[in-house]
């Protein structure tokens, strides 16, 4: 255990950039958990008086087109952003992390049932396929994190699979078999456990990648609806905007939508190379 | 015999993340033209590197450090890396183990023996082809002219070495280096491909390295023997005299670690431990003692390299 | 070769029955009324019940499935509530505007990446190298619609470079006469070469946003492919034998360099063809993208239902392109002669 510490340790101080994504990473946390507490203005009242005004000491990312004060409005969004893209990756981890170890264990039928259905999904381009489900599901932002997580699906099922096929033979589980573990023990008590840290890499590394494709949804004006603060949504209320010089409109929630894909891509870099230091690039 | 190749207190170190490594320390020997040389040690004794640093193609982590590699006259560690580009594959060349990997998997053989030609061979683009079949049939390869439009998956791996022959050769070159050019074949196709590279060899007055983990490989095609010992040349000379008159206590060993006939295999000696660790190794010093039974307490002390030549010389502070 | 075709298009039967059953399924089985969506959001319970009867709604699912595939085979993707025009019909003259969009992003960012990837490989450590890695790890990090929203700022607002960003092509120019559909090459086709320049200003902007976004994975897997290659028995082989560094990276490791970045191209198409989608909307762009944009706002389905099944097809072709091509480099694949 302290191994992992000393090389958790070293992993964050090796590269500073890691060390700064971490710091990101416990903003968002407390941004998404104290958002609303700490926004100085209220993110929907809007003032006709003070609408499109650059970023100023009162206003630090400016006001919209209604006068809303952006920063409040980008704070309150990280909630909305991050409780999407968390759920989302949490449908896609536990229910991919089934299917490819049933298909993984199981293999014949199962697996080549569960293949199929994999394959299908990646037949699509898959922000399209998103757009379709959404579309035919109803437009909300349950359906958002619904089509989030079926086009992430393929890859959790893929990667448990591989690494379930690769143990099922290894002489841990043969070890297990032999003390008179029943399968579903094994299955259970023995190769989850066993593939559930590369399955934390998986989800760290598609947590981005899920940000990104709902605020993508939400841009072209799927799931979340105005006046919902959301930083897809915001970036396309301030779209126009730009072509007449008020930048900041989209400017600052693209900028955050940014750091916060960038953040999570990082810490999923690095949470690799702790779980899985063969792999590193 | 005139001198054809002289490698002189060449030194080698590697930069990795656990230090630097100093791979090869002053090492020494020479080959004449014409001659077969056996540079003979076990797998990391350097004996790659030695004959990568004489082609020019270490990797980028190494450097020489220290000595002089000169080929018919031309200082190499001097020379500019276009000067030795234009030797390499014409005046010198290499054969390698795994043929098959050691060819372009998706290019067909005609043409990457077609490529060395044109590098170097002065002659027409329109010709080449059939200049690259005319050196297939040479190393012996049935219907060339058809083969020559093959990928390297579709041949044996015999018929891989030969193609590798037959690009080293390409373009006459006056010393061969071969790499464990065995190592990845089967036994029968060892000896044919062996025979191959000796007959090559005298038909063209060509000198030949021979890199082998196998004494008993270099007591039959070699006339002279280098043994090298954790970057160090322990011992060299006359193949004959050498093997029947071992002076380094590691030759002694590595002798009785080679299968020969009227020896039982339970009779043969595994060599005891292991090659030191070259970040640590002082320099200068024997760096058999860690694994030597006549280590002496003067081993500890500096230890004059063999000079290049002919003669029978061993590394030791007390030889056999 | 002939044989290679023959397997990869039967490889690629299966995912177009899937598609069309995930389409069939997005539409029909679904929980809700679907003669509801297919009439749209004013529609009364009479219109509803007319477009259940024309549908065939009130039958079996097998039944629908059937019928669903005769439409398809012949053409019929339904009509689109808010133009009354076919589907299909408005979904072929907006494709060539995708296209054109998607393939010159495609070709911007190969023209960056490839060398970039190579330079790296050729050179560790050096800053190549390091603007490589930088560049990999923003690109992905990137919203497409933002990125496209930044340069429209800094290249239209702030230098004026290029046109404004909507559609195609400038209100003062007319379409070329159409035989493509794409304007770069009707434009040279018909030897017009104002047009050609306009439309080109229109499209340097979306396409550049486009390659940004791909230009990611695509340096990255070169890189990563290119240093493995590098390092591969059979180039210090082509080192040894003298042959100059442009033959051994260009001729020996760049062809080998690029099988995986050819199986990354299925990746980066499926990336391409979303964040296509995002692109039109941000230009403006009249292409099927943009359409289905149009449709979802206006809860018309038809035509979603059409962009997806186009879109999904699309990317089956693709990757046929892209399964052939691997065949073409690759020897190995094809059956020994």
């Amino acid at each position: 255990m302290n191994e992992t510490l000393r090389h958790v340790r070293h992993v964050l101080t090796e590269n500073p950039v890691t060390l700064g994504a971490a710091g990101l990473f416990v903003f968002f946390v407390l941004a998404a958990l104290l958002g609303p507490s700490l926004a100085p203005y209220d993110p929907f009242a809007s003032d006709a008086a003070r609408a499109l005004q650059p970023p100023s000491l009162r206003h630090w990312f400016g006001t919209d087109a209604l006068g809303r004060d952006i920063f409040s409005r980008v704070l309150v969004a990280t909630r909305l952003d991050m409780a999407i893209a968390v759920s989302s990756v949490i449908l896609a981890f536990a229910f991919g992390t089934l299917a490819g170890l049933a298909a993984g264990f199981l293999g014949g039928a199962t697996d080549q049932a569960i293949g199929r259905l994999v394959d299908t999904i990646m037949a699509f381009p898959l922000f399209v396929l998103a757009m379709g489900i959404v579309a035919a599901l109803g437009n909300t932002v349950t359906n958002i994190v619904l089509a989030t997580a079926i086009i992430n699906f393929p890859l959790y099922v893929r990667v448990a699979r591989a690494e379930t096929a690769q143990r099922k033979s290894a002489g841990f589980i043969e070890a297990a078999r032999l003390s008179g573990d029943g399968e579903t023990a094994i299955l259970f008590g023995q190769l989850l456990p066993n593939i559930l840290p590369i399955m934390m890499v998986q989800a760290s590394l598609t947590m981005g990648y899920a940000i990104l494709n709902a605020a993508g949804l939400s841009f072209i004006g799927l799931g979340v609806r105005p006046p919902t603060p959301e930083w897809g949504i915001m970036v396309a209320e301030g779209a126009g905007l730009m072509i007449s010089g008020e930048w900041w409109v989209a400017l600052f929630p693209g900028l955050v939508l940014m750091l916060a894909v960038f953040c999570f891509n990082l810490l999923g870099d690095a949470l690799r190379d702790i779980v899985d230091p063969r792999r590193r690039s | 015999m005139s001198e054809l190749l002289r490698v002189e207190n060449l030194s080698v170190a590697f930069r990795t993340r656990g230090g630097i490594v100093r791979a090869l320390e002053t090492v020494s020997f020479s080959i004449a033209r014409g001659e077969t040389v056996a540079l003979v040690g076990e797998s990391g004794s350097g004996k790659s590197v030695t004959a990568y640093a004489a082609m020019g193609i270490l990797d980028p982590a190494g450097q020489v450090t220290g000595g002089r590699i000169v080929f018919d006259g031309i200082d190499l560690t001097e020379a500019s890396e276009r000067e030795i580009e234009d030797l390499r594959g014409r005046e010198m060349s290499m054969i390698f183990q795994n043929p098959r990997a050691a060819l372009n998997p998706i290019r067909r053989i005609g043409t990457q023996i077609a490529d060395v030609l044109l590098r170097h061979g002065n002659i027409r683009r329109a010709d080449a082809p059939a200049e690259a079949v005319r050196l297939l049939a040479q190393v012996g390869i049935p219907d060339p002219a058809r083969r020559s439009r093959a990928y390297p998956f579709e041949l044996s791996g015999g018929m891989c070495q030969r193609v590798m022959i037959a690009i080293a050769l390409a373009c006459a070159p006056s010393l061969l280096i071969a790499d464990e050019p065995t190592t990845g074949l089967d036994v029968t196709t060892q000896a044919v491909a062996m025979d191959l590279v000796r007959d090559l060899a005298r038909e063209r007055q060509m000198a030949t390295l021979l890199i082998t983990h196998d004494l008993a490989l270099a007591s039959e095609y070699c006339d002279r023997v280098v043994v090298m010992h954790a970057g160090h040349v322990v011992e060299s000379g006359p193949v004959a005299e050498l093997l029947a008159a071992p002076r380094h206590p590691y030759t002694a060993r590595l002798l009785a670690a080679t299968p020969r006939p009227g020896i039982a295999l339970g009779d043969l000696a595994a060599i005891p431990g292991e090659l030191p660790d070259l970040r640590r190794a002082a320099a200068g010093v024997c760096r058999f003692a860690g694994r030597c039974d006549r280590r002496r307490d003067d081993c500890a002390g500096s230890l004059p390299p063999i000079p290049p030549g002919p003669l029978h010389d061993a590394a030791c502070w007390n030889p056999l | 070769m002939l044989t290679l075709i023959g397997r990869r298009l039967a490889a690629a039967i299966p995912s177009v029955i899937g598609v069309v059953v995930v389409t069939f399924v997005l539409t029909r089985a679904l929980p809700g009324d679907p003669a509801a969506y297919f009439a749209g959001p004013n529609a009364d319970a009479k219109a509803i019940a007319e477009i259940r009867t024309a549908l065939g709604l009130d039958r079996s699912l097998p039944e629908q499935f059937v019928r669903y595939v005769g439409d398809l085979l012949r053409g019929d993707l339904g009509q689109s509530l808010s133009t009354g025009r076919p589907v299909l019909v408005e979904l072929a003259s907006r494709l060539p505007a995708s296209l054109e969009l998607t393939l010159l992003g495609l070709v911007i960012s190969l023209a960056i990446a490839l060398p970039l990837g190579i330079l790296a490989a050729t050179r560790p450590n050096s800053w190549v190298d390091h603007l490589c890695r930088v560049i990999v790890t923003l690109g992905v990090s990137m919203p497409t619609f933002f990125t496209g929203l930044v340069l429209v700022y800094v290249f239209y607002f702030l230098l004026g470079w290029s046109p404004a960003p909507l559609g195609r092509l400038d209100a003062f120019f007319s379409s070329p006469p159409d035989r493509t559909g794409l304007y770069l090459v009707d434009s040279l086709l018909a030897g017009d070469a104002e047009t050609f320049v306009a439309a080109a200003g229109q499209l340097v902007l979306p396409a550049a946003t486009l390659a940004i976004f791909t230009l990611a994975p695509l340096a990255r897997m070169t890189r990563a492919s290119m240093l493995a290659v590098l390092s591969a028995d059979f180039i210090r082989t082509a080192r040894a034998s003298g042959l100059s560094g442009g033959t051994v990276v260009f001729a020996y490791a760049f062809r080998n360099a690029m099988l995986p970045v050819v199986t990354t191209l299925g990746m980066v198409f499926s990336f391409l063809l979303g964040a296509n989608v995002l692109v039109e909307k941000v230009f403006a762009w009249p292409g099927i993208g943009s359409y289905a944009i149009e449709a979802l706002i206006a809860a018309d389905y038809a035509p979603i239902q059409g962009f997806v099944l186009t879109m999904a097809l699309l990317y089956v072709v693709l990757n046929l392109s892209i399964d052939l091509l691997y065949g073409i480099i690759d020897p190995r694949l094809e059956p020994a002669a």
